[in-house]
Parts: structure tokens; C-alpha cells; sequence
């Protein structure tokens, strides 16, 4: 997926502009900055939900924007931060709507659509949720869920927004653990928009830091979360360390110096 | 592992239940139906008029009088056949906006469609309806369209429809319209002003062959295209954007199914003035009942709104006989106190 000097604007203030990386296949790659960086617009972009007002996003070389709808279902599949739950569809049935992109309009699912569906299910560990409903589970299951939606579209690269958000260290760690699974075993790229520096670096094979909506950094974990660049862009103190097994940096923030 | 791998794990709704479900309702409205057709002032022998039909079958034996004859198939039989299809337009159109606005308060008539059209046939009661070529019915379908242009033209925009100000158009265009009805009252005398009343308050006796095979025609085709697209509405329901996320092109979608059902709702109040609560309460029933899935809501409002209605019209008519009660006051009577019942009984099951 190519991102080429991509531009947005809400009415008449650009939000993004001149934004230019590519995404590899298999990449796992977090998406960083600060409140009003533009990083939900860009997602929204790289998905076709939004026109862009300059550049283009292209996948496999062509606009997604001009795509038809279907079409991209079935490349790139989203998971939201969060999700209406006033309808009472049961877990399964909102999973076995991630098919939808391989269906017709009016065709009923089939055998290979329910295969599909159990093996996501078996994937991200939500067979035994089946019969709920989505707001009698807990922050980590609902993400979960969502996951094992996204997957059923059975894309190439999975858009998260903010996964780990609301959710306490175990279920970030048990989130993150499931989308290198996906990443490795797979092939499935993955995009994740994140607050959370040090877990991006934790786990993220490269990152794209966003400021005021340009690109501030794109690279390593261990070349671009240098002190330097977290502090130019979120305007706080901090001091960067190194993790004690992985080598890469571990951002925190200087208190009382 | 071995629990997991039936269907019914994955989803309830197969060709198999969706027709189980349409063959219980169809028996329901069978029934309503047949009981409203010998329920009446003119007391009419059963056996009679199966006899009379169905010379065949054994053991039936009765005389029927011409008047009789003519009672059942020129007076009850038209009247039954409106209610019903009446009666499905309404709950399909209504489960059909409730899903399309993601509002459990919307009904078939939160567009402005019921006042549009009532603004119409109020007009051609209070001048006349001679003065029309094309009758009450026409008048009022008139008004309807006019009120879904107005309000698809002033909410629309950039070729997108907006679900709230959809609502917020809708309830404008309403209070505008009512306004305007409550102007021509004032300035109209008694017995027209009686006669436009009866028609708002929702009149099944004006049952007339070519009004009614219009409607019935508009009610199935209208009906077998949103079926077509039950799977989508249950996508709508989790969202524009999720929908859009998942591969839906929600606007054209959206566009096509608020028609639709726009023109259904239309066709049904022509013909019978603005019966309420049918299209709120039907679709709420059924989703307590059924849960959310549209390739089972949609069938089973069908029948159920033409059952319930058949049965409304036939208290109506039967309650304080010889005189005739508005419909409308029956289907809220009836149907609010079991709808909170139902609702009443879904809060205390769950924890």
C-alpha cells in the first residue's frame, strides 16, 4: 500500500497534509502523535472512507478511494475503537458479518463462509462468547470480537484503531500478542493507530510518528524514539531508555526534574 | 470442540426457519382473517358459505342469501383484504425505518409522510373530492410524495443522507404539515370537517377494488426488494461505517431502502388514512420476539402487521356494534398495553 503526498482537509483546514510512506506486505507498523495528529483521518484514508483532498492512496496500484466498496472489504478490514452495541446481534452472527464482502447481496451464508467464521473464532478465542451479546463483555472480548470480525473479511491488511485503548496491561499484552500471531503466522499487515509509545515499540516493526499532520518520523522503534523527537512532538520532558530484553527504547516521562 | 461445529452455533437464521416462521404467521393471519370475515352485525352461517363456495366437501349444508353472498365477498372480503395488506406495509416500512435510522421511536410516518398525505386528502374532502380526477387516494399519495421530496431534498446533501437530520427534517416537515391541516380545519364546515377527521384518524371501509390492487401490488414488489436486502439492513443497524468497513455502499443502499419503504407507508395510508401505532409496535414485538435479524424480521412483520390489523378492524367493527370505532384507537388500545408487558417482562429477565 502506498500512501503518496496524501492531503485532508475539514472544512477548509488541512488535517493532513503531504504524507508520504509505504506499507510492505507483512509490515507491522504503528501509527504515533499526539491528540489532533491526524492519525484517525489517515486511517480512515488508507481504508477509502475519506476522499482525499491531495495525493492518493493506492492499493495494489490502484486509488482506494475510487474503489468499489466490496472491493476493498475484502483487502482491508478495520477495527474500530469502538462499536454500537444497541442491537442485540450475538457474537457469532456480528463475526459471520466480517463474510459479508464475499456474499451477495442476497445470498445466505454457506459452509466455506461458516468455516471461515470458526476458524477467526478459534484464532482469536472467542468461540465460547458465540451466544452473547457485545454489551455483556468485558473491553478485552469486544476487541477480541472486533478482531475476529476484521479477520473474517479475510483482508491483507488489518487497520486498528487504537486496539489497546481502555484496556488494562493484560488484555493490551494479550491484544498485541494475537496481532504478531496474525503478523507472523499469516503474512497480515498490520496498521495500528496507538498511543501507547513504548508498547509500539515493543512491538511494532517500524513506526510513522504524526505532528500537527505531517510526518515528524518514520523508522525503526530504535532509530526514531529518540528523546528528541517524543519530546518535540508531545511537548513534554522524557527520557529514553533501553528495555531490558529487547534492546529497544522505553520511553518515559521525567518527573520532578 | 464438538458443540462448536453445528450451524446453529454460527447463526439461527436458515432458509429452513425463515419459512417455518413465514408458514406459522401465514396460519395466524389465515385464521384472523376468517374469523373477521363472519364476524359482524349480519350474522352469517359458516358452514353456509363454505357450502356455497365449495360445493364439493361433504357434510356442509346451509343456505346463503344473495345479500348474504354479497355481504361477504363486496363488503367484508374487500375490507379484510385492505386491513391486511394495510397492516403488513405498515410493520414492514416500519422495521425497515427503525433499521435505516437507527431509532427505536421511528415508525413509518416520522418522515412526514402521514401528515404530507393527509394534507392531501384533507384538501379534496374539504373542496370536494369531485373536483379531483384522481380521488381521495390520489390526492393523498400526492401529498406523501411531496412531503418525502421536501424532506429527502432539504436533508440530502452531497448526495448523502444523514440520519439525523433526516429525523430532524422529518419532525419539521410534520409539524409543518399538521399545522397547515389544522389551518383548513378551521376554515371548514362541520360535516367536512367530520368526514376529514374520520379519514385521519384511519378508515378501513374505504376499500375500493382499483385503490386496493394499487396498494397490494406496491406492498409485494416493495416487499421483495427490501428482502433482497435484509442482510445489509443488519449491517446498517451495526453502523454506517462499520457497514461501509464491511463492503456495503451504505449511501445508495440507503437511498434505495428509505424509498422503498417511503412508497410503501404511501401507497398504505392512500388507502386507509393514518392508522398508527401498527408500524411502531409490530417491528418491536417482533425484535423481542425474534431478536435482530432482518432475514426474520422482515417476513414476519408481513404477516403479523396484516394479522394484527385484520383483528384490530374486526373489534373495531364488532366491540359497540352497529356503531363502527376508529381502527387507530384499537391498534393503541390493544397494542401499548402488551408492548409494555413485553417489555416489562425482557427487563426482569435480565440480571
Amino acid at each position: 500500500m502506498e500512501i503518496e503526498d496524501l492531503g485532508f482537509a475539514y472544512d477548509g483546514t488541512w488535517v493532513l497534509r503531504g504524507v508520504t510512506f509505504r506499507v510492505a506486505q507483512g509490515e507491522f507498523m504503528g501509527i504515533l502523535g499526539p491528540n489532533g495528529a491526524g492519525k484517525s483521518t489517515l486511517l480512515r484514508l488508507m481504508d477509502g472512507l475519506l476522499t482525499p483532498r491531495e495525493g492518493r492512496v493506492l492499493l495494489e496500484g490502484r486509488p482506494v478511494h475510487t474503489m468499489k466498496r466490496r472491493e476493498v472489504a475484502r483487502h482491508i478490514a478495520v477495527v474500530p475503537q469502538g462499536q454500537a452495541v444497541d442491537f442485540a446481534f450475538r457474537v457469532a452472527e456480528i463475526v459471520l458479518m466480517g463474510r459479508s464482502p464475499h456474499l451477495r447481496t442476497w445470498s445466505f451464508e454457506g459452509e466455506k463462509d461458516l468455516a471461515v467464521v470458526r476458524r477467526v473464532m478459534e484464532q482469536t478465542d472467542t468461540l465460547a462468547l458465540a451466544e452473547r451479546t457485545l454489551d455483556r463483555l468485558s473491553g478485552g472480548e469486544r476487541q477480541r470480537v472486533l478482531i475476529a470480525r476484521a479477520l473474517a473479511q479475510e483482508p491483507r491488511i488489518l487497520l486498528l484503531d487504537e486496539p489497546t485503548a481502555y484496556l488494562d496491561i493484560r488484555h493490551q499484552v494479550e491484544i498485541l500478542n494475537l496481532l504478531k500471531k496474525l503478523n507472523n503466522i499469516n503474512g497480515l499487515t498490520v496498521v495500528a493507530v496507538t498511543h501507547d509509545i513504548n508498547l509500539a515499540s515493543l512491538y511494532c516493526d517500524r513506526i510513522v510518528i504524526l505532528d500537527r499532520g505531517g510526518i515528524r518520523a518514520d523508522g525503526r522503534p530504535g532509530e526514531i524514539l529518540t528523546t528528541q523527537n517524543i519530546e518535540a512532538v508531545y511537548g513534554v520532558a522524557v527520557t529514553a531508555s533501553r528495555h531490558e530484553t529487547t534492546g529497544r527504547p522505553v520511553v518515559t516521562p521525567r518527573v520532578g526534574a | 470442540m464438538g458443540a462448536y461445529t453445528s450451524r446453529d452455533t454460527f447463526t439461527n437464521v436458515t432458509p429452513g426457519r425463515i419459512g417455518r416462521l413465514c408458514l406459522l404467521m401465514g396460519l395466524l393471519l389465515a385464521a384472523a382473517s376468517f374469523a373477521s370475515l363472519f364476524a359482524g352485525t349480519a350474522e352469517i352461517s359458516v358452514t353456509a358459505v363454505v357450502h356455497r363456495y365449495f360445493p364439493a366437501l361433504p357434510f356442509l349444508t346451509g343456505d346463503l342469501t344473495e345479500a348474504e353472498a354479497a355481504i361477504i365477498t363486496t363488503v367484508r372480503l374487500p375490507r379484510v383484504v385492505l386491513a391486511a395488506v394495510v397492516g403488513a406495509s405498515l410493520s414492514v416500512a416500519g422495521v425497515v425505518f427503525q433499521a435505516l435510522l437507527r431509532n427505536p421511536l421511528a415508525d413509518p410516518y416520522i418522515l412526514g409522510i402521514s401528515s404530507g398525505s393527509a394534507v392531501g386528502a384533507v384538501l379534496g374532502i374539504i373542496t370536494g373530492a369531485g373536483a379531483w380526477s384522481v380521488g381521495i387516494p390520489g390526492l393523498a399519495f400526492l401529498g406523501a410524495l411531496a412531503a418525502v421530496l421536501v424532506v429527502f431534498g432539504i436533508a440530502g446533501r452531497d448526495r448523502r443522507l444523514e440520519v439525523n437530520t433526516l429525523l430532524l427534517t422529518g419532525v419539521m416537515v410534520n409539524a409543518f404539515f399538521s399545522a397547515v391541516i389544522l389551518f383548513i380545519f378551521s376554515i371548514s364546515d362541520h360535516l367536512h370537517l367530520q368526514r376529514a377527521l374520520h379519514w385521519i384518524m384511519g378508515d378501513l371501509s374505504l376499500a375500493d377494488q382499483g385503490g386496493l390492487s394499487y396498494t397490494s401490488l406496491i406492498l409485494v414488489l416493495g416487499t421483495v426488494f427490501l428482502y433482497l436486502f435484509s442482510r445489509p439492513l443488519n449491517l446498517l443497524v451495526m453502523g454506517e461505517e462499520t457497514a461501509r468497513q464491511l463492503g456495503l455502499a451504505v449511501e445508495r443502499t440507503k437511498l434505495a431502502l428509505l424509498a422503498a419503504a417511503a412508497l410503501i407507508t404511501a401507497a398504505a395510508v392512500s388507502a386507509s388514512g393514518t392508522i398508527g401505532f401498527v408500524g411502531l409496535i409490530i417491528p418491536h414485538i417482533l425484535r423481542l420476539a425474534l431478536g435482530p435479524d432482518h432475514r426474520l424480521l422482515l417476513p414476519a412483520a408481513f404477516f403479523l402487521g396484516a394479522a394484527f390489523l385484520v383483528t384490530a378492524d374486526t373489534l373495531a367493527r364488532c366491540l359497540a356494534a352497529p356503531t363502527e370505532l376508529p381502527v387507530g384507537v384499537i391498534t393503541a388500545l390493544c397494542g401499548a398495553p402488551y408492548f409494555l408487558f413485553l417489555l416489562r417482562r425482557r427487563l426482569r429477565s435480565s440480571p
